[in-house]
């Protein structure tokens, strides 16, 4: 495989352990919201459907690519909005000396 | 291009990897929690606009046609939805990227079949795409009410789906041998057949679990299209996509695995064991259902210390979490301390019940979580069960029952304990429910929402 690859699999392992360590003590309270964030955080793959499409070349690849555009959009725009929606509900019950 | 233009491209996407680690960092509290989500949503929305920059892209229309009709569906789609139906909007949106990403690798594969280094990666991250959105539709469908929730059990079905995901990936894998693009049609289509056939038979009480999964696969996903685009035209992006995939996939992982053991059940059994669908496997169950009405039951938690109320999913079915509210504030009113005890599976998504209460008003710090009320359900006065069933039923504590072992909400060690349901209909789980014929239990039969709400009037009258 290319070294590209190999670099990009070193990355991954540690992004591996990143996650898992950034979310192992979150409260039952959040997990929707932990949820729907790391929904959001994948729409990253927006970014991906952006140069699919604007590298194909074929009607069929410019077909596929712009469907992969709509969907990663509706993803990204989607989660974000969900997640906003229910922190705000959240952040409204703040109060001194609260639990954690 | 001109050389600085790839250099502030890159820098960026540095900076939006930072913000996304920190983003879901802030996820632990929710004091940091919508700061969090601010950060990352600019940080995404910086990554999207630069890679417009890119050197040789084209299809500019195309492209701005796409994300105009994608974002602003979802926007819009986001914020009309009502509270009780997020479950299944997180499932759609998670689809979503699945969908994207099986796209990705869709056009990866037909640019790139001989070229050989990624196809595999491709070719996995096609796999793992379709899975999630078509598995994702079918759980949305059952949380919108257009399947049933039960399972819907196939016959032969752990034959008919290993054949389907073999003979899918074997023309995959023709596909790329060969240089064939046409057997990538059989392939797709196959995959999302599978999809559909995994999550066929699993219920609605398994979709905290499901949905949390589908989301970690579309990381996971989103990650495999990263490793072909590192060799591509638009390498950093590549890079950008594998971090926050893996992130995500680890991330959800995790999340997958603590709900499947808030039910003291391995993955595998929920994925594959259509629970929900056997028999009743209960004990016999000694005693009768007692019923009380509403005037009762508003006294005996008028005149108590603390009143500990448990909602499950029928809470959220009766959109009931409004009244509930008002039962509590109505309670407090009159010196009675209210707290609310979150089973982690309750609901149909991981955190549902917090969601729905928030919603409502409820402050945080009344919630808890099971760990944190069952040492003090023993001296509660009374438990108020507001549409749970499974997780509050102590059949879990006997051996050979479908529900041994599942860590529940100790209500029944309560003096007094009041279930409002509508029916005298079984659990999810399809087994008789132990708790009811306590001694110390009493039915309030009805509909959520008109039960508590009356249970409000009769409090203030009192």
């Amino acid at each position: 495989m290319a070294a590209d690859v190999w670099t990009a699999l070193f990355i991954a392992i540690l992004a591996a352990f990143t996650g898992y360590e950034v979310i192992s003590r979150v409260p039952v309270l959040l997990h929707t919201p932990l949820m729907s964030g790391s929904n959001f955080i994948h729409g990253i793959v927006l970014v991906g459907g952006i140069v699919a499409l604007g590298f194909a070349t074929t009607p069929l690849e410019e077909a596929i690519g712009l469907l992969a555009v709509i969907m990663g959009a509706m993803n990204v725009t989607g989660g974000y909005v969900v997640t906003e929606r229910i922190l705000a509900m959240f952040d409204r019950s703040k109060r001194p000396g609260a639990r954690p | 291009m001109i050389a600085w233009v790839g250099t502030v491209i890159d820098a960026v996407y540095v900076v939006a990897v930072i913000a996304f680690i920190l983003g879901l960092k802030a996820m632990s509290s929710p004091e940091t929690a919508r700061r969090g989500i601010l950060y990352a949503g600019v940080a995404m929305l910086v990554a999207v606009a630069v890679t417009f920059a890119t050197g040789g892209l084209g299809n500019f229309a195309l492209i701005a046609l796409g994300v105009f009709i994608g974002g602003g569906a979802g926007w819009y789609w986001a914020r009309v939805v009502k509270m009780t139906d997020m479950p299944q909007m997180v499932a759609i949106f998670n689809g979503m990227g699945g969908g994207a990403a099986a796209a990705i690798a869709a056009v990866e594969l037909l640019t790139s079949l001989s070229a050989g280094a990624t196809t595999g990666l491709s070719l996995a991250g096609a796999i793992i795409g379709s899975i999630s959105i078509a598995g994702s539709f079918i759980a949305f469908s059952k949380l919108q009410g257009w399947l049933p929730g039960r399972p819907i059990v196939l016959p032969a079905r752990q034959v008919v789906n290993f054949a389907v995901l073999l003979v899918g990936v074997g023309f995959g894998g023709a596909a790329v041998v060969v240089a064939q693009a046409f057997y990538l049609l059989p392939f797709f289509v196959l995959l999302l057949v599978y999809g559909i056939l995994l999550t066929l038979p699993i219920g609605g009480a398994d979709m905290p679990v499901v949905i949390s999964l589908f989301n970690a696969l579309t990381g996971v996903a989103v990650a495999l299209d990263g490793f072909a685009l590192v060799n591509g035209p638009l390498g950093d992006a590549g890079y950008a996509m594998v971090i926050a995939g893996t992130l995500v996939g680890a991330a959800g992982s995790l999340l997958t695995l603590l709900m499947a053991r808030a039910m003291n059940r391995s993955l595998g059994n929920v994925l594959f064991g259509a629970f929900g669908s056997g028999p009743d496997t209960g004990g016999p169950v000694t005693g009768s259902l007692k019923p009380i009405d509403v005037a009762d039951a508003a006294v005996l938690m008028e005149y108590s210390g603390q009143v500990v109320i448990a909602p499950g999913y029928g809470m959220a079915v009766a959109q009931a979490q409004q009244k509930v509210k008002e039962l509590a504030d109505a309670l407090e009113a009159r010196g009675v301390t209210v707290k609310f005890a979150i089973h982690p599976v309750a609901g149909r998504m991981p955190g549902h019940m917090n969601v729905l209460l928030a919603e409502a008003g409820v402050s945080y710090d009344k919630l808890f979580d099971r760990d944190e009320i069952n040492p003090e359900l023993a001296h509660t006065d009374v438990a108020l069960v507001i549409g749970a069933n499974d997780v509050v039923n102590p059949a879990a504590r006997r051996t050979g029952s479908a529900l041994q072992g599942m860590p529940i909400l100790d209500v029944d060690q309560a003096k007094n304990v009041i279930v409002i349901k509508r029916g005298q209909g079984k659990g999810f789980a399809g087994i008789e429910n132990d708790l009811f014929y306590k001694d110390n239990c009493r039915m309030l039969y009805g509909d959520a929402q008109h039960v508590v709400g009356e249970l409000v009037q009769a409090v203030k009258k009192a």
